[in-house]
């Protein structure tokens, strides 16, 4: 039996431990860190709160626009501070050269991050959800409930794609200026605050260009706001679009050390 | 016991950051069971050249192993531990729950209770790391790297902030590593830690190793002695004599450098018939160290 433990190659080690530690305290850390973790959480409830139901009282189908609209809105917050302040800061620091020397499992650490993108995500839409059911009026089947919220949930991973990227790039200090200029512009321009059809018709044209348009389709579709045409293209482009800011991240990253 | 085997190496290693040639040539292996200190000023190299060894840079030319393999490989890793200088800490974690997610990504770790001795943490397992001194944090930043039973240990600057006892403490604790059989690979501004640790040193300089060997060895690529005293002679005149480098004066105390220190020392004893407590050193390491850099320079 001695024999055999000790010839036993080093990489059957298992890394469960270690996944499920990173999460641990990725989690601890953002809970330990509030100046970070209530603004994320408040910021797209409030501005929901704001322009969502305030400024669109009355109208049925504005309220359900907007609630599938701002439910993306929402998601895209945690994913894009978490990913792209949050790396920045650690590759600055040092602690990711630190991580990458010790023998931590790469994905540990990106999944420990996206599934706190996921329970802000979480979080934040079940917020928006009970203001839009108590404040907006809006009323949907059980069905539609779990479809935009399975779209809000799993909508976190372009925009953790995209805030990787960031963090692989800019400097701490600069990191929340960049995902601001990207995160508030890309907004406005995918119709999440209002309607792409209230926007002059060159912006409508290049809407398809930002992921938020694609996944705030998609959400729209589940409240019925528009067809179900063309899921297939959307999913695509959304995977696509992931996979492309993951994969220049990681040269990135490689690069940066 | 076999002979020992070489566990790091660097090849013909040479980096080049724009016109700036940070490595230029470097060759250096590291053997099991043994102290090797990195000596050199600042900007000569020393971070650069263990960064490649961790794979954290990739070489121009040449070529950098851990156990015969590309450093980055996880199976190379799972064998390394080392104290970088930027650690950059998560601030909000306790240092309990740090050293298990370190031990978390290593197959064979050490237990809890035996990092905390060696490291001397101990008594900070509940504490914020955001909270420590500096120096409590760099004892952290050491139990982390010997989380893993590593059988190479990277100590970049490791004493830097600590205090007297603390650095006893860790250098005591890299004597029982090294007794273990880790090889270490110490890069330090502090000669004496090199002098009181190292069994091969490397001096770097402009991105070249200058001079290798042990301590003794490189000690004796510099001449000079040290002669001190306590004499009534002027010690501004004897900075005149043939061979002496300088003098200095404390009180009564005179203490002399010199290539030449026998024929110093018969014209001191025949000038000064009461001269008393006389001493002859050889230099330590911190001149040869002078030496051997500005003539590189």
């Amino acid at each position: 039996m001695n024999t055999a433990a000790i010839s036993t190659p080093a990489s059957s080690h298992s890394s469960h431990a270690a996944y499920l530690l990173e999460a641990k305290f990725e989690f601890l850390r953002v809970l330990r860190t509030p100046s970070f973790a209530v603004p994320t959480l408040l910021f797209p409830p409030l501005f929901y709160l704001l322009f969502g139901l305030l400024l669109n009282h009355g109208n049925a189908g504005a309220a359900h626009y907007l609630f599938a609209t701002y439910s993306v809105f929402g998601v895209m917050a945690p994913s894009l501070f978490g990913f792209g302040v949050a790396i920045a800061i650690e590759r600055e620091r040092g602690l990711l050269a630190l991580k990458r020397v010790a023998p931590m499992p790469p994905g540990a650490y990106l999944l420990a991050k996206l599934a706190m993108a996921m329970l802000f995500a979480l979080i934040i839409f079940v917020v928006l959800s009970v203001m839009a059911f108590t404040l907006g009026g809006v009323r949907l089947a059980f069905v539609q409930w779990l479809t935009i919220g399975a779209i809000a949930l799993l909508g976190v991973m372009p925009f953790c794609a995209l805030g990787l990227m960031i963090g692989a790039r800019a400097n701490a200090s600069a990191a929340p200026a960049f995902v601001n200029l990207i995160y508030l512009p890309m907004s406005f321009l995918s119709g999440l605050w209002m309607p792409l059809s209230m926007l002059p018709h060159f912006l409508q044209q290049i809407a398809p260009l930002w992921p938020a348009y694609h996944l705030a389709q998609l959400s729209l579709m589940a409240v019925g706001q528009v067809p179900a045409t063309a899921i297939a293209g959307h999913l695509v482009w959304l995977a696509g679009f992931s996979a492309v800011c993951f994969a220049i991240a990681r040269r990135w990253l490689a690069r940066s050390a | 016991m076999t002979q020992a085997t070489i566990v790091a190496a660097l090849r013909g290693a040479s980096k080049q950051y724009g016109t700036l040639r940070a490595l230029d040539g470097v060759d250096l292996q590291v053997r099991s069971g043994e102290v090797f200190a990195l000596l050199g000023p600042n900007g000569a190299g020393k971070t650069t050249a263990i960064s490649h060894l961790l794979g954290l840079l990739q070489v121009d030319e040449g070529s950098a192993t851990v156990f015969g393999q590309a450093p980055q490989l996880l199976s190379s890793r799972r064998r390394i531990g080392a104290m970088l200088q930027t650690a950059g800490v998560p601030d909000t974690l306790t240092v309990g729950e740090l050293i298990a997610l370190f031990r978390s990504y290593y197959p064979n770790p050490r237990t809890v209770a035996d990092i905390a001795e060696l490291a001397g943490v101990a008594d900070l397992l509940k504490r914020r790391y955001g909270k420590l001194s500096g120096g409590q944090q760099r004892r952290v930043q050491f139990a982390l790297a010997i989380a893993g039973r590593a059988e190479i240990l990277f100590l970049d600057e490791p004493t830097t902030g600590l205090d007297i006892d603390a650095r006893q403490t860790l250098w005591k604790t890299i004597r029982a590593l090294v007794a273990e059989g880790c090889a270490i690979v110490l890069t330090t501004h502090y000669l004496e830690e090199a002098e009181a640790l190292a069994d091969r040193i490397a001096v770097l300089a402009r991105g070249r190793i200058v001079a290798e060997g042990s301590v003794a060895q490189i000690r004796a690529r510099v001449a000079q002695r040290r002669i001190r005293c306590v004499s009534t002679l002027d010690h501004a005149a004897i900075a005149q004599w043939p061979t002496v480098r300088s003098t200095r004066c404390e009180g009564d105390r005179i203490e002399i450098v010199a290539d030449d220190a026998e024929t110093v020392v018969r014209r001191l004893l025949a000038e000064d018939a009461a001269l008393s407590e006389l001493e002859v050193q050889r230099a330590g390491l911190a001149e040869a160290f002078v030496e051997i850099t500005r003539e590189a320079a």
